[in-house]
């Protein structure tokens, strides 16, 4: 396994937390994102992710060390997972170590906003009579080359 | 020659995972106004272009063996 990695098969956040674990750690925030059943009183049967992987895990690696140089004395450890996934299987796990637990969770919160935001990776929803790539839940952009 | 990968929704729109194309020395900006002829579709939603794993300016040119990838809004976690 890798600190910052596009998965196929299920997560284990475990080993993304002992990753991260060192002597001077005094916290470590796990985070996991889940499939989630409904959205908006539209229920999803399952979620297909796609992405381009060598540049997601360049990407992952960047907000990894985006956190470092931010917050001093931080260890961050990412994995997503693409592929058909069922409802509340792991998509996501963040990891994130520092000697103290405030810095390790707005850390952790700083990653998920990131992946959000420049890591392609994309998320199709398969409901009972339709599908959609959802697009970026963060902003609506307009038309065109951004 | 230059190599075009798709993903997501602009891949459906597409229907092909990757080209070829002859535009070496031109810009991502121009690159784009052709994929927005050939593929009208795009013009109805945003894309970002990347050039070889990296976000690209519009004015960034091109050069033989880059590989340019369309990326549409993302939307992991």
């Amino acid at each position: 396994m890798k600190a910052f990695e596009i998965v196929t098969t299920a997560i284990n956040p475990q080993l993304y937390a002992d990753l991260v674990l060192r002597p001077e750690a005094g916290a470590v925030t796990l985070f996991t994102g889940h499939v989630r059943e409904w959205t908006k009183g539209v229920r999803t049967m399952y979620l297909s992710y796609e992405a381009y992987v060598p540049m997601a895990e360049k990407k992952l690696a960047q907000i990894g060390e985006e956190i470092e140089q931010r917050w001093e004395g931080t260890k961050v450890a990412i994995a997503h997972r693409i592929g058909e996934l069922q409802i509340s299987d792991i998509a996501v796990v963040i990891a994130v170590s520092s000697p103290h637990r405030k810095t390790a969770y707005e850390a952790n919160e700083y990653a998920i906003e990131r992946i959000k935001e420049i890591v392609p990776i994309w998320k199709k929803e398969i409901w009972e009579d339709g599908e959609e790539w959802i697009g970026d839940q963060k902003k609506k952009p307009e038309g065109g080359l951004i | 020659m230059i190599s075009l990968v798709y993903f997501a929704g602009l891949k459906d729109q597409t229907g092909v995972s990757e080209e070829q194309v002859d535009m070496a020395g031109k810009t991502v900006d121009e690159l784009w106004q052709w994929a927005t002829e050939k593929y009208p579709e795009f013009l109805s939603g945003a894309a970002r272009l990347a050039v070889n794993e990296e976000y690209a300016l519009p004015t960034d040119v091109l050069e033989t063996g880059d590989v340019v990838a369309f990326i549409p809004p993302v939307s992991g976690g």
